[in-house]
């Protein structure tokens, strides 16, 4: 009997070597190798005037030191700015090492390779760098005043302005029975992986060729920077992404200063190098997010139902933008959540400070647009004295109007149509876990024993699997191992578990025969990679594919060698056989080595396949026109359209009444993200996105003085929870399979973030009788926010 | 982050260590539990020339126990003292704090002694020592110990009475008065993190199990630990009805605290009254149960 | 310039060793880089993550704030010392299997050589003690639920008579 695996919570085949220690971080690896560092900016802004490395010559094991004076030709220019879009008009990114001037604490200025990380850092300590230091832009309303400038040639410090409109939302608020003004803010955070970022390259003089190890969520795409960036042709570099300790969107952006430094340094030095971010870097050199302020508009009618939506934001995007305006772009398509907003304006601009870049934080501009629709819901209710699970009812896009065209543009250049998903449902279960109609009895019982408790919700969409492909490789070795091999990376998803499913599946093998290979171009070229929650979407669905292609052709090399219909065969267990008679059956490993006509016979089963033993006519060649050898294929996914996850989240919180500390009491998730390929997985990503979201939403958060520098810029003093921190979260889920894709899969990975800071801002205000409309939270100011309104109540 | 490079000293006996430490002066530093200094090092916020490691004196390695006090060796380990049932007995205060200090693995290393030297205004145990009067015991070469009263020992922030060239031998706790019940109560933003606000009190009931004394040091609040008298506000008040509220008023209106990023000095204000009144509250329960157990 | 080394013996996963190193060579990456064991990951080398965590002379501590100088003559057990007698997943690392403990893995090492410690001395945790018992370390990816029902799961294998305890999935002990 074969065994199903699609849907399948079986155990990861990653783990073994993991938990006993034998993974290969990118910090494993290189062992002989130099070690880099950078000496970094101190200040926020300056003019870097000399950079004096006289003294760290003196130290014993130092190689080489290197300065902008040092790079040429493609080195030598600003790097790239990834995604261009027209409504970027003032788009600018950073040279590898400092030209002169810095623009945030934590740019590079110089690199030192040496023998080992504690001599380089010696070296960097002797470089004595003189600045002028500027006075810096730090904060949305310094950039906004823009009395200073991060860019000289940007005199507003704007580096993007965008509408996306559909009917006159202005008009169809200002006509409305009532309407709403919202301000609300959500502080910038960071994805943080345990592991930082990490780069470890080796030329190959005598053959010209380089290879470079990077802690990436995009090999592929390192690769083609790397080669532009080095002038190396794109044949002659192989890029290969570890084992990654976590991504969380972080990893996505590149070429990294660092990433194009290290190889660079490889190649002119003829040796091994290898550079492995540290903590303090981590916060001060690789990227943030989350930092937006939003005015909201809103008109609405009796019952609550949206008539125009109003939405200017500010985005906070640092000194450069060579992530280009991705977040911002999300966080306008998808405000408008599992909503019919009715008339439907958003803008946003984004600004330059100086501060460090903002790239995608797993949410990607997603949190603080639910946090915005969000508690529009939530204030519309409370003006209205309705229920909150009522007035966003009343608004849902139904099932049966599904897809649903918003007629805006999605990150993806592509049309933002949800394809499909049942919100009512959705919605309805996260009150059914959460017990959201009695919650009113456990509020009294609360109040009567002194305690003050809420409850709050939230719900959201989900863009996923974004194009514009992912390409997946599945080959039958004649040993009977399925060798599965896609170009998107892993940061601890599962993959090689996940896609070995989908491959076990489609072939009828015990999924302990299938290998997967991902993230590493040697194995697989054309690629986009893992962010955006596309990974199962998207290779998933190749995987798949490659798959089909392959039982295809097994299908008819066994039919020929069976002297059966392909139609009356079946895969199941290793082997093709008859269905309905198993004695008539060929082993797949068998059918491997009949799809590569021999000369040779290596061992006896391979005789099997050699000129004179298999029976094609003589007339026909012994591969087809239309044909390859090997029982392999190669096949692509490539998505008309994001396909739309959803979800809501359900919250019960109690806040001390002295203290003012928050405690989740409950944490209910209810996600839809279509077919599953492996429940642990997906649940897995959902607890540790909830982590995320509750540590946005209590703990975290980025915080600059008014002179650019980064007050916590440590584990110490950045809060990243602890397991007394995160609630246990309760989930349940529905699967409405997406039409787009041939499994029917969405994707989950941001699914536990996204309505984080919406749902606990929601509960704690339910709590406290007043209106959240800034997160994080700390009890400090939880604290301070009763007091004021104490004030105002008492006047 | 990697430390700066350092001369390493690894003394077998005490006078070696005084020995080495007088040479080396200001440009050394002891490592005892290394748990706040190493971090400095790594990060390089801290470089000094020479390190004296004094995790090989076994004759500092001790709890003792006795009639009037808890006396703790500079290098015995915050878990060893948690764990010690004879302090627990003598000094209860003593690992209801210490099981707020970081977590299980920190203190495995780290050092009750240690801890006090370092003398971070957000730690528990310098509050602890000022609570009950204790002391440190300091050795320098070519001079006879010296010991200085808790409160004297907390100089400033990070600030102690240890001079250069000393070393810190071991810390007293002396026991609390017949009558006696203690509590500790902090409020910290993550489990094991520096206290945003923290509080011990003692309390001493008369036989009539009334507050004959109460009094409380403070954390996080001030440079160093903030000793405030409750006694006005307790004092004679039934052991489970006293005026808690006033208790922490007072404690309110004793510190100055700072703004950072963590808290603002309102808030913490505002702690120091609800935290002293909730310890005060405990101390006072531990200290009625203590004597009606003795009973 | 050179830094003067001092000959420090360390015992590690019961095999002796004898390293020279500066006296300012961290545990961690004496371990990692001196002796190739680089199970025992380093993420923020101040104290604070717990994925460094390693036990010395059987008690969980901080390999990034310890001077492996400091550590002579000490009994170190790293992750792949927790491994069973024969080689393969030790009790704690087949339970993070079954529950699907780890996802990325990086801190996962720091976790393992804590629990083990741990259920040494606490064999029968509840829920609560085995969330307390984890919160020193940091994760980023598993939102700590699934280490939590990892911790017990491991107690419950360590109760099991040798030999019974079979692991879920069928996955293979070690990877193609």
């Amino acid at each position: 009997m074969t065994t199903r695996t699609m849907g399948e919570p079986i155990a990861r085949r990653e783990d073994p070597r993991l938990v006993a220690g034998d993974g290969r971080y990118l910090d494993d690896l290189g062992g002989g190798a130099l070690a880099a560092a950078f000496v970094r900016s101190p200040h926020a802004a300056a003019r870097v005037l000399d950079v004096d490395v006289s003294r760290a010559l003196e130290v014993d094991g130092l190689v080489a030191v290197y300065t902008y004076e040092d790079l040429e030709g493609p080195m030598a220019e600003p790097l790239p700015l990834l995604i261009p879009h027209p409504r970027l008009h003032a788009g600018r990114t950073a040279y590898p090492l400092a030209n002169g001037v810095v623009r945030h604490v934590g740019e590079p200025v110089a690199m030192v390779v040496a023998r080992d990380r504690y001599l380089a850092e010696d070296a960097c300590e002797r470089i004595a760098v003189a600045y002028e230091p500027l006075a810096p832009v730090v904060g949305l309303d310094a950039a906004v005043a823009a009395e200073r400038v991060v860019h000289d040639d940007v005199p507003d410090n704007v580096a993007a302005r965008m509408v996306q409109e559909h009917g006159d939302a202005r008009a169809a608020v200002a006509a409305a029975p009532h309407r709403l003004e919202l301000d609300l803010t959500i502080e910038r955070s960071a994805s943080t992986p345990l592991e930082g970022r990490g780069v470890y390259a080796r030329w190959d003089a005598a053959d010209r060729s380089l290879r470079v190890y990077s802690s990436t969520q995009t090999s592929t795409s390192v690769r083609f920077a790397l080669a532009v960036k080095l002038e190396v042709p794109v044949d002659r570099v192989e890029v290969v992404a570890p084992d990654v300790g976590g991504g969380f969107g972080v990893k996505i952006m590149h070429p990294w200063p660092e990433e194009v430094l290290v190889p660079w340094a490889a190649i002119r030095l003829g040796r091994e190098v290898k550079w492995t971010e540290d903590r303090r870097e981590h916060f001060i050199a690789s990227a943030h997010e989350r930092g937006q302020r939003h005015h909201v508009s809103v008109g609405f009618d009796d019952d609550g139902r949206l008539l125009g939506l109003d939405v200017e934001f500010l985005h906070d995007n640092g000194a450069y933008t060579p992530y280009g305006i991705i977040v911002p772009i999300i966080t306008a398509t998808q405000l408008l959540g599992p909503y019919k907003p009715g008339a439907y304006r958003a803008e946003f601009r984004s600004l330059y400070t100086n501060t460090v870049i903002v790239t995608p934080y797993r949410g990607a501009g997603r949190p603080q647009a639910a946090f915005a629709m969000e508690r529009t819901m939530d204030a519309i209710a409370a003006y209205l004295g309705r229920d909150r699970a009522e007035v966003r009812e009343t608004n849902f896009i139904q099932p049966s109007e599904m897809p649903y065209d918003h007629h805006l543009t999605f990150q993806d250049g592509r049309p933002l149509v949800y394809d499909s998903g049942d919100y009512p449902a959705t919605l309805d279960k996260v009150k059914k876990l959460v017990g959201w109609d009695e919650f009113g009895t456990f509020r009294e019982q609360a109040r009567a024993a002194g305690r003050r408790v809420g409850i709050g919700l939230a719900c959201y969409v989900e863009g996923t699997g974004v194009g514009p492909y992912e390409g997946a490789h599945v080959r039958v070795e004649t040993n009977g191992t399925v060798v599965v091999a896609t170009g998107l990376t892993t940061q601890g998803q599962g993959h090689e578990t996940a896609f070995a499913q989908v491959a076990a599946e489609a072939l009828g093998v015990p999924v302990e025969r299938v290998t997967v290979v991902t993230g590493d171009t040697r194995r697989f070229k054309y690629a986009v990679g893992t962010f955006a929650s596309r990974a199962a979407v998207m290779s998933g669905n190749a995987v798949a594919l490659a798959a089909g292609k392959v039982r295809a052709k097994a299908l008819r090399i066994a039919a020929e060698a069976l002297e059966a219909d392909p139609a009356d065969l079946e895969l199941a267990d290793g082997t093709v056989r008859v269905k309905g008679a198993p004695e008539r059956e060929l082993a797949l490993e068998t059918v491997a080595v009949l799809a590569n006509p021999l000369r040779y016979a290596f061992d006896e089963q391979a005789r099997l396949a050699t000129q004179f033993v298999v029976g094609r006519g003589v007339e026909d060649p012994p591969v087809a026109e239309d044909d390859e050898p090997g029982l392999e294929a190669t096949d692509w996914y490539s998505p008309v359209r994001s396909t739309f996850a959803n979800g809501a989240h359900a919250v019960v919180v109690e806040t001390d009444p002295e203290t003012a500390e928050v405690r989740i009491l409950r944490y209910c998730v209810v996600h839809d993200c279509g077919r599953l390929i492996n429940p642990r997985i997906v649940e897995g990503q959902v607890h540790g996105g909830v982590a995320q979201g509750v540590g946005g939403a209590l703990y975290e958060r980025m915080v600059y003085d008014e002179n650019g520098q980064l007050l916590n810029a440590s584990f110490m003093d950045f809060l990243m929870p602890y397991a007394s921190e995160v609630p246990k979260v309760e989930t349940d889920h529905l699967e409405t399979p997406s039409p787009l894709n041939p499994l029917g899969i969405k994707g989950a990975g941001e699914a536990g973030t996204i309505p984080g800071a919406a749902v606990l801002a929601a509960a704690i205000s339910d709590a406290e009788g007043f209106f959240l409309d800034t997160m994080p939270i700390s009890p400090s100011e939880l604290w301070a926010l009763r007091e004021h309104h104490a004030r105002k109540d008492d006047r | 982050m990697k430390p700066a490079a350092f001369e390493y000293h690894r003394p077998a006996t005490v006078a070696e260590a005084l020995a080495v430490l007088a040479e080396v002066g200001h440009d050394g530093k002891v490592l005892a539990g290394g748990q706040s200094l190493v971090p400095l090092l790594n990060m390089r916020l801290a470089a000094p020339r020479h390190l004296v490691d004094v995790n090989w004196l076994a004759e500092l390695d001790e709890v003792a126990v006795d009639h009037d006090a808890v006396r703790v060796g500079a290098i015995a380990r915050h878990a060893r003292v948690e764990h010690d049932p004879g302090a627990a007995e003598a000094v209860p205060l003593l690992r209801q704090a210490i099981e707020d200090i970081a977590h299980t693995t920190v203190r495995n290393r780290g050092t009750v002694v240690g801890s006090l030297v370092h003398a971070d205004p957000a730690a528990e145990l310098p509050a602890v020592l000022v609570l009950l009067g204790g002391s440190v015991e300091l050795a320098s070469a070519g001079n006879g110990p010296r010991r200085v009263a808790a409160a004297d020992f907390f100089v400033g922030p990070l600030e102690s009475a240890l001079r250069p060239g000393e070393l810190a031998t071991a810390a007293v706790f002396p026991r609390p008065p017949a009558g006696s019940g203690g509590a500790w109560v902090e409020l910290a933003r993550r489990h094991g993190d520096y206290a945003v606000c923290g509080a011990g009190v003692l309390v001493r009931l008369d036989q009539g199990l009334r507050v004959a004394s109460a009094r409380a040091a403070l954390i996080s609040v001030g440079p160093v630990p903030v000793p405030v008298d409750l006694t006005d506000a307790l004092g004679g008040q039934p052991h489970d009805a006293a005026d808690w509220a006033a208790a922490g008023r007072l404690a309110a209106a004793a510190v100055d605290p700072d703004d950072d990023i963590h808290a603002t000095a309102a808030y913490r204000r505002h702690l120091a009254g609800v935290l002293t009144a909730r310890a005060a509250r405990s101390a006072a329960a531990a200290a009625a149960a203590k004597l009606e157990a003795s009973a | 310039m050179s830094e003067p080394l001092h000959e420090t013996h360390l015992v590690v996963n019961g095999v002796p060793h004898t390293v020279a190193v500066p006296a300012r060579r961290l545990l961690s990456d004496c371990l990692r880089h001196d002796l190739g064991l680089t199970g025992t990951h380093v993420g923020c080398e101040h104290g604070v993550c717990g994925a460094c965590t390693v036990l010395v002379d059987g008690r969980p501590m901080r390999s990034c704030l310890l001077f492996a100088v400091g550590m002579d003559g000490a009994e170190i057990t790293t992750v792949e010392g927790c491994r069973s007698a024969g080689g393969g997943l030790g009790p704690v690392q087949q339970a993070f299997q079954d529950c699907h403990g780890l996802q990325c893995g990086f801190c996962t090492p720091g976790f393992v050589t804590t629990i083990t410690a741990y259920l040494g001395e606490h064999p029968d945790p509840t829920e609560e003690q085995a969330r307390q018992a984890i919160g020193g370390n940091l994760c980023r990816c598993t939102g700590y639920q699934n280490i939590v029902a990892s911790v017990l799961r491991a107690a419950e294998i360590l109760r099991e008579p040798e030999g019974s305890g079979e692991p879920q999935g069928g996955a293979p002990v070690s990877s193609p």
